[in-house]
């Protein structure tokens, strides 16, 4: 069975890395050595060695796009859940409306899912986040997921490969928030069909030949989906 | 420790009285990932020992107060369920618990980068489901997995490992009788690649030889168990890509 | 991967909806029928050093049950019985949502009502319990121990302490008692859970269905079709011939899930 499939290498916290090159993320040096700091798969890029962990919180970057969740209300922001170590204040200047003082909770409120950009990060970890642009906006209808947010970029796939797939087969609308919030929306078979999809792509996420296997799946799945975009 | 009997704990073949030699482990497994709730999780059985632990964070510490500006904060809680003792268990920590979450914490907090954290909290479960002497060692080497599993970074795996005496004889891994009627007892954590001690205890009677002998028969066997630890964690990925052939 | 903070605590209006419309086509977020619990499977003697126990996993919650047996002192109104109790505790490693400290009052409303069933349907005979009347009977601890929380924590604990009740010994031998007896047993009620989402009602809820739910019904019955606990909750209502309909469907499922509480399912290890 372990044959069937190339599984990237794996290393563990605190194992020496062989491959020669600078210290790039998720190492640490120490006499002259390289160690990973997590348990996950090495990665070598542009003379560079990384480590990208195969699990962990979501560590917010200035211009991710995320997916949050409202959780509570002050006369001035909003607090947002964007499945971050900390909290997100959202600002009543960083939405597209004009909010008078007090008024929140007209515009979004607690148990709102948003599409929201990170807008500043710094040292201390407190971060903010704006909807002041193009396309942010209240995500209303469907259903949210979570995904390790290190296996973000395998579902986006290539160029937007995979989600394209996802999309195509099974006529849903997708967002991939870089914090490994999902939002699908579309016929309840499709997000199932899809669901199902993300959680193959995040187990299978280290292996080679992922997007073949993937396509398989939708092909059985494919059903009456086809074109039923609401 | 120490309690007189008239127990043999050590045959005139020098076996012990479960038939391992002096410096065998008892036989463990363990496996990685097991709950799905929680950001990481591991299970360890050790001898009679089932223990499981949970790690919950990095995230913003509550109270307040309990923030530290510049890293995060490692609360480690060990927990014995009622029914994991022979004589039912009343629910709750008492002192020793209390004592024993303290010393995990600040073990595990070695290895943890927790300056990329500021802060926030990082909580660590350990349940003993059943308790079968060494629960705090076996607990730590799950916690360590477990964090590895949530995807915290660390500078180094931690290894529990005791080694202690029983009838004069230094032994490693002692089990519930050696427990109770050996002569002493002590419980270590041990970073696997630099082969630093995070956890140091002991109790009973010793010669600074005895002493140093169990000590170093507990780091050799941290490698072992450390090895199983780096099985552990790689083989939850292979697995989890064998399910879905 | 875990959820654990995301989707913890505040539910987003997204879900309730999409949980609504799913409900309207018949089907759940996990595609079960409204009336189908989900895998159970039971492991019993899972902790031998116990008296009795079960490992219980109902889809994705897993409980643990353990039973201890010690003598004590009877009620003085109940002199020739032995003493059940029942504590529950729900792990902090269970769920982010669940704190470290003493009992909240949700792990004494699971505690209270695993407790009902088994007591109420007489499903041990304590009067076999008594060691010496009015002086020393056998109590049974039953704790039931939450390991991982995906909804509908009455059911996986009941059936755990049912399972770990059937596999319990009373160790008389340890306390110079005489010999060591299987703890005798003489009915097997076992609760079904029901969640009202919307107008429907669907069994054995699960996380995603038990936080938007806004009623619940637990109803425990026995191998002869007696009703022997119930319990409502949540601020929603039912009316009374959903409360039939609720029974009903609970003494169907319950059928299905005694075989396998009673079924040879203690072989199972790791």
């Amino acid at each position: 069975m372990e044959g069937k499939i190339a599984i990237r290498k794996i290393v563990v916290p605190g194992e020496e890395i062989d491959e020669k090159g600078k210290p790039g993320n998720g190492v640490f040096v120490e006499n002259g050595k390289l160690y990973s700091a997590y348990l996950g798969i090495v990665d070598i890029r542009a003379g560079y060695v990384n480590v990208i962990p195969l699990s962990g919180c979501y560590i917010p970057k200035k211009g991710d796009k995320v997916i949050g969740k409202i959780i509570d209300l002050a006369p001035m922001n909003w607090v947002v859940d964007i499945n971050a170590p900390y909290y997100a204040p959202l600002h009543v200047n960083d939405v597209p409306w004009r909010v008078d003082f007090g008024d929140t909770g007209r515009y979004l409120s607690i148990g709102d899912v948003i599409l929201a950009k990170v807008s500043n990060v710094n040292e201390l970890g407190q971060v903010w986040i704006t909807m002041k642009e193009q396309g942010l906006r209240k995500l209303e209808g469907g259903h949210v997921i979570k995904i390790s947010p290190f296996k973000v970029p395998r579902v986006i796939g290539k160029g937007g490969s995979m989600i394209q797939m996802l999309k195509d087969y099974t006529g849903c609308r997708i967002y991939v928030g870089q914090n490994g919030v999902i939002w699908i929306s579309g016929p309840p078979e499709g997000i199932i069909t899809v669901i199902k999809a993300i959680r193959m792509i995040e187990n299978e996420a280290h292996t080679y030949g992922l997007t073949d296997r993937v396509k398989e799946f939708l092909e059985e799945n494919r059903g009456e989906n086809d074109g039923n975009e609401e | 420790m120490g309690m007189k009997s008239d127990i043999k704990l050590i045959d005139d073949n020098g076996l012990r009285i479960d038939g391992r030699l002096p410096n065998q482990l008892r036989p463990i497994k363990m496996e990685v990932g097991i709950l799905k709730r929680a950001d990481g999780s591991a299970f360890v059985e050790w001898g009679g020992n089932k223990i499981m632990a949970a790690v919950y964070g990095p995230h913003e510490a509550y109270p307040k107060h309990m923030q530290e500006a510049d890293k995060a904060i490692v609360r480690a809680r060990y927990s014995m369920a009622p029914f994991s003792v022979d004589e039912r268990k009343r629910p709750g920590p008492d002192r020793r618990a209390i004592e024993l979450s303290k010393v995990i914490s600040e073990a595990l907090e070695s290895v943890i980068f927790v300056e990329k954290y500021p802060r926030t909290s990082i909580d660590v479960y350990i349940e003993v489901l059943q308790a079968d002497a060494g629960t705090r060692v076996a607990g730590i080497t799950a916690a360590s997995l477990a964090l590895a599993d949530a995807g915290i970074p660390m500078k180094d795996m931690i290894v529990g490992c005791a080694a202690g005496k029983v009838d004069d004889v230094v032994v490693l891994d002692l089990n519930k009788e050696e427990d109770n009627f050996g002569q002493a007892d002590v419980p270590m954590a041990i970073m696997p690649r630099t082969k630093e001690i995070a956890l140091l205890q002991m109790d009973g009677d010793m010669t600074y030889e005895e002493l140093t002998t169990a000590m170093e028969m507990a780091m050799d066997a941290a490698q072992k168990i450390h090895e199983m630890q780096v099985e552990a964690l790689k083989r939850k990925y292979v697995k989890e890509v064998d399910k879905n052939e | 991967m875990s959820n654990s903070k995301f989707t913890a605590g505040v539910i987003p209006e997204m879900q309730r909806k999409y949980i609504h419309k799913l409900a309207s086509q018949g089907t759940r977020v996990d595609g079960r029928h409204f009336d189908e619990i989900r895998k159970l499977e039971v492991t019993k003697g899972y902790i031998p050093r116990a008296e009795g126990s079960a490992l219980v996993n109902l889809g994705n919650t897993r409980v643990l049950v353990g039973v201890k047996i010690e003598p004590g002192t009877p009620f003085p109104d109940t002199p020739n019985m032995g003493i059940l109790t029942t504590n529950a505790e729900l792990a902090p490693l269970a769920s982010p949502t669940f704190e470290p400290g003493p009992p909240g009052e949700e792990a004494i409303e699971l505690a209270r009502v695993v407790d009902r069933g088994i007591r109420e349907g007489h499903a041990i005979d304590l009067e076999k319990l008594v060691i010496e009347e009015g002086e020393k009977v056998w109590i049974v601890f039953i704790d039931i121990h939450v390991l991982d929380y995906d909804g509908n924590l009455f059911d996986a604990s009941g059936y755990g302490a049912l399972a770990a009740l059937t596999n319990a010994i009373v160790p008389a031998s340890r306390y110079d008692l005489g010999d060591d007896f299987k703890l005798p047993m003489q009915h097997y009620p076992v609760p079904v859970t029901f969640a009202k989402i919307g107008n429907w009602i669907v069994a054995d809820p699960n996380l995603d269905e038990e936080s938007i739910a806004s009623a619940r019904l637990t109803v425990t019955t026995s191998e002869e079709g007696h009703i022997n606990a119930m319990q409502k909750g949540l601020c929603g209502t039912f009316t009374y011939e959903e409360v039939q309909k609720v029974i009903n469907m609970s003494m169907n499922i319950g059928g299905k899930v005694r075989e396998v509480i009673l079924g040879d399912s203690n072989v199972k290890e790791d």
